[in-house]
């Protein structure tokens, strides 16, 4: 029997991983899918929150507030991508002025630093594009943009390397109350452990129920986006929020830490947590709304399309809590998750206490990471890297000057990916302009090397999504 | 220092570093990023090339061979498995290999051949879910006729362009179903000759004025496809919906000049041509940098991206020779139903008999004018029995016209005679 | 009376090809219209290209082509016959690699070294 299971590895389940490993503990971290970050962890705004926009006295107030301070220092620990570059919410009338000003107030109460209104001209000497009809705009220099699959993958393969066993394409089907913890029943067999965290994202409502009384329901609610080209990230400067509304945050536009830009999202309820299809009204509506913020905003140099699943709930709250003898909640995570998560799995250590599991810390657990990434290496940087592994000299990703050494390195890492998108998560590769249309065959024939495997066994992505179906002159070998 | 660098071993590259050792520079460099020479032309394993330039019809391999035996009869340099990291306009290119790392090289002129690439889903925003199994068709022609893999064994095809139509046939004849090839305008983007031997050949249906407004899948993999008939306006009209079972959609939307080497060495671009301004040698605005082949505009016809990388190459020996062209410029402007010129500007003094235009027209013409006026009269005309926008059009414009214009411009438009 | 569309030049003349009549053509712009007309509907020929295995390229295809046209009806033949095919490196331009494919007399030919 292992001491913890956690059930789910996105940005919530990762986070908690790396804070367990800090202690002398078993930990095992199950996930469904062929890798981690595969739900809303990597189809988000990819913002860090100030924290102005949740209720005082929520959790997600606090943990926003506290998980915004600690992601700068975790970033520079875990060599991910992160810049404080502060955001604006754009007021258009008086009305939204008021909104505005109470956001602000909220903002001071929930201990967000910095926070100032700003009249329209100041917002457009920061952001030159921004709409001549803002009148006034809050400001939060704490807000940040951040790589979130990054984020999450530095936090679980930190943990990986702490000893935390990750369990991948480990789907939960079942668990039942055992004596001193619980057998938890999934696709690749039974696990038993004496602590249970419930990180499921936006299955997070059919985990708990196999435990607990139900108590929170989730509803998927997507939103959608556009990425556009390199040549439009310097539109922004700032993370672009209009005023919120019942419907979430609205659509926003900001820069990215791979220097697109990101335009979006809508929130539309769908049926299931695994609708993350594009729609011509979303996109329209992202369009739009985004038009009112940034008129001289072009679609000509959008590079790509995508959706993610919210996993709001019937309450307005993160459902974080003690939910059955052993058993903890990290459930319901919506916006602002990805801001609070390291600030949650503190949460998780001090509910596990509560629970009276409270481990020794160890006493050299690894709490860095660093990572070779040519693009952004200097010209010394790159003769270096190059005479250190001649891979480093091969461009496999000509848009986003990937290397066939960083790939390797991917492939080599402690969560080694088994898909195209895998590596491009990690690496980086065919994110660019041409999404893959040059590197894609290359990664292709580089991860069937490098695994051993024929090329047909390649996925694009999750399971099932091959990219090969056949050989050609199939004849002549039979 | 090299008397000349060559970015790009496709079939500009070839033509140009060939044509500036004919005019007699010695120290030339082909700098190419895959592993052999003759770029996309390698995986068109096709015919129908060399028309023109060979009066044969060739494969694409073939038509390459024929340029890369032309070099070895030369002492063109050719640097393999290299990638162009940066160029600045002060003539230096930053290149890496794993074989030989990282070097900063010099030359006294530089042609730009890096061709093109396909574009995407994402540049065209179509909805649905986000599958394995969408591939612009140039991917999926490099794992069928390099690597021996089929992409799928039920297709559909979004655009008429000639890759998609090329693609058409050849998963036909390796044994897959090709459903459907849906084009956005009203006309093909194509060639006619491929509509005919692709398309009506094997009965595939081409749809004209329809896009593809939904794709969905199944555990990962396309397993629908809606296609819509569109409107006017090119909105799709309720109702008109066709639906298609497969495993793939080949994407055959057009090419974009491959130019990030080229803004980030300070170079003027077109925002009609996504390419690089160039004068009647093809020299762009940087003096010793020319561009020639897919990356200053979109061809039709290797045969006549081969002619103009010619001209390239000997413009860059002639700057090496015989130092830069003098001579105040003419802009060419873009008239009615004319969507872009290449060049954009004419130095008049330095045409000794006439100066090559090419452009495209915005729609189809039938018995039709080109007419090239400075503003306050027309200077020439040329008559066409027809004209699109699939097919590029080229006009000589003899040096004592371009004496004749005034005010310093040209306009080049497209009528009806 | 068949319709078909001319591509000896991208004007796209509409052919109408009267069999019952010496397959005599209109709707052609010029005499190479009508020559197409004619042997469009009487026999119509395409050059094939398409790959065949090889062992030791760069690659593992190797691609080819019919020598000359052949019987549009032949080519699904050929490429039935080009299955049996592999070949090993090296070989050059003009290689045969098959001779008289499905009947028709046309030879298949190597058309890049590797």
């Amino acid at each position: 029997m292992i001491d913890v299971a956690v059930i789910g590895c996105g940005i919530i389940g990762a986070a908690a991983a790396f804070e367990l490993s800090k202690y002398q503990a078993s930990v095992a971290v199950l996930e469904k899918e062929n890798d981690i970050a595969m739900g809303e962890t990597r189809a988000n705004s990819a913002i860090i929150h100030a924290g102005y926009d949740p209720k005082p006295g929520t959790l997600m107030a606090r943990f926003n507030v506290q998980g915004n301070a600690m992601t700068e220092q975790l970033c520079k620990d875990l060599d991910v991508p992160f810049a404080r570059i502060g955001s604006f919410v754009l007021a258009f009338s008086e009305e939204e002025t008021a909104t505005v000003r109470t956001l602000y107030e909220r903002g001071v109460e929930n201990g967000v630093p910095g926070l100032q209104i700003l009249d329209g001209d100041e917002v457009r000497k920061m952001d030159p594009e921004v709409s001549p009809e803002v009148v006034c705009a809050l400001y939060a220099p704490s807000a940040g943009i951040i790589t979130p699959w990054e984020y999450a993958l530095a936090l679980a393969e930190t943990a990986v390397r702490n000893g935390v066993e990750l369990h991948l394409s480990t789907k939960v089907t079942g668990i039942t109350k055992i004596d001193g913890g619980y057998r938890i029943e999934t696709t690749k067999g039974p696990f038993e452990a004496r602590y249970v965290i419930n990180a499921a994202g936006v299955y997070s409502d059919v985990i708990h129920d196999m435990v607990a009384p139900h108590a929170f329901t989730v509803l998927p609610n997507k939103g959608e986006y556009y990425v556009l080209d390199k040549s439009e990230c310097g539109r922004a400067r700032h993370v672009l929020f209009q005023c919120p509304n019942q419907d979430g945050k609205g659509v926003l536009i900001t820069p990215t830490m791979d220097h697109n830009l990101l335009v979006g999202p809508n929130a539309s309820s769908v049926s299931g947590p695994e609708k993350t299809g594009n729609t011509a009204e979303g996109m329209a509506f992202v369009r739009e709304k985004a038009a009112k913020t940034m008129p001289s905003l072009t679609y000509r140099n959008a590079i790509r399309n995508f959706a993610g699943v919210r996993a709001n709930t019937d309450k307005d709250e993160f459902q974080i809590a003690v939910a059955a003898e052993h058993f903890i909640d990290l459930a319901g995570i919506k916006s602002p998750g990805l801001s609070s998560a390291p600030a949650i799995a503190l949460e998780a250590v001090r509910l596990l206490g509560t629970c009276g599991f409270r481990p020794e810390k160890k006493a050299d657990p690894v709490l860095t990471r660093r990572k070779k990434r040519f693009r952004f290496m200097s010209e010394e940087e790159r003769k270096q890297a190059v005479r250190e592994n001649p891979l480093y000299g091969r461009v496999i990703c000509r848009c986003e000057t990937v290397t066939e050494g960083e790939i390797v390195d991917a492939i080599r890492s402690p969560i080694p990916p088994c898909s195209v998108d895998g590596i491009k998560r990690r690496a980086g590769s065919g994110m660019g302009r041409c999404q893959g249309g040059f590197c894609g065959p290359r990664v292709v024939d580089i991860l069937a090397r490098e695994l051993g495997i024929s090329p047909l066994s390649v996925l694009q992505d999750g399971a099932g999504s091959y990219i090969l179906m056949s050989e050609t002159k199939k004849e002549a070998q039979d | 220092m090299y008397d000349l660098i060559v970015i790009g071993g496709g079939p500009a590259g070839l033509a140009a570093a060939n044509s500036a050792w004919q005019k007699g520079l010695r120290s030339i460099l082909i700098v190419e990023r895959d592993k052999e020479a003759g770029g996309i032309l390698n995986q068109c394993i096709h015919n129908g090339f060399g028309l023109h330039r060979f009066k044969e019809e060739l494969t694409g391999p073939e038509y390459a061979a024929r340029f890369i035996d032309m070099l070895k009869e030369t002492g063109v340099e050719l640097m393999l498995d290299t990638m162009v990291l940066e160029i600045t306009a002060g003539r230096q290119v930053h290149v890496i290999s794993a074989k030989d790392g990282y070097q900063v090289l010099s030359a006294k002129s530089i042609v730009l051949c890096m061709g093109c690439r396909e574009r995407t889903r994402g540049a065209i925003g179509i909805p649905g879910d986000r599958p394995a199994g969408v591939f612009t068709a140039g991917s999926a022609q490099r794992y069928l006729n390099l690597e021996g893999y089929m992409v799928g064994k039920r297709v559909v095809i979004l655009g008429s362009g000639d890759i998609g139509l090329i693609m058409a046939r050849r998963m036909t004849l390796e044994g897959a179903k090709v459903l459907a090839c849906v084009e956005l305008m009203p006309y093909s983007g194509g060639l006619m000759r491929n509509i005919v031997q692709c398309l009506n050949d094997w009965d595939i249906p081409l749809y004209l004025s329809h896009t593809i407004t939904d794709i969905r899948a199944e555990n990962g993999r396309v397993s629908h496809v809606t296609v819509h008939k569109l409107d006017e306006n090119r909105q799709p009209i309720p109702g008109t919906n066709l639906e298609f079972d497969c495993d793939t959609v080949l994407l055959s939307v057009g090419l974009i000049p491959e130019n990030e080497l080229t803004r980030a060495a300070g170079i003027q671009m077109d925002p009609r041509t996504n390419g690089a301004v160039v004068y009647e040698n093809m020299e762009t605005s940087v003096p010793g940098i020319f561009a020639c082949g897919n990356v200053v505009h979109v061809h039709d016809l290797v045969d006549y991206v081969s002619a103009e990388s010619e001209r390239a190459g000997a413009a860059a020996a002639e700057f090496v020779l015989k130092g830069q062209r003098e001579g105040e410029a003419l802009e060419l402007k873009n008239g009615a139903d004319v969507g872009y010129t290449v060049p954009q500007k004419i130095r008049a003094q330095a045409v000794e008999k006439a100066a090559d235009v090419f452009f495209r027209v915005r729609r189809v013409f039938k018995n039709s004018v080109i007419e090239i006026s400075d503003g306050e009269k027309v200077l020439a005309s040329f008559r066409r029995e027809h004209m699109a926008p699939g097919e590029m059009e080229h006009i000589l414009l003899p040096r004592k016209i371009l004496d004749q214009a005034r005010g310093g411009q040209i306009t080049v438009s497209a009528k009806e005679a | 009376m068949k319709e078909l569309v001319c591509i000896v030049c991208p004007k796209g003349c509409r052919l109408h090809v009267d069999e019952e009549n010496g397959f005599a053509v209109t709707g052609n712009s010029c005499p190479r219209g009508a020559e197409y007309g004619k042997n469009e509907i009487q026999n119509p020929t395409r050059v094939l290209t398409s790959t065949v295995r090889i062992t030791g390229g760069a690659y593992p295809r190797c691609p080819v082509k019919t020598d000359r046209a052949v019987p549009k009806a032949k080519l699904m033949d050929i490429m039935k016959e080009l299955n049996g095919v592999t070949l090993s490196s090296p070989v050059e331009i003009g290689q045969v690699v098959l001779r008289d494919a499905a009947g028709t007399g046309a030879g298949v030919v190597v058309t890049k070294a590797l």
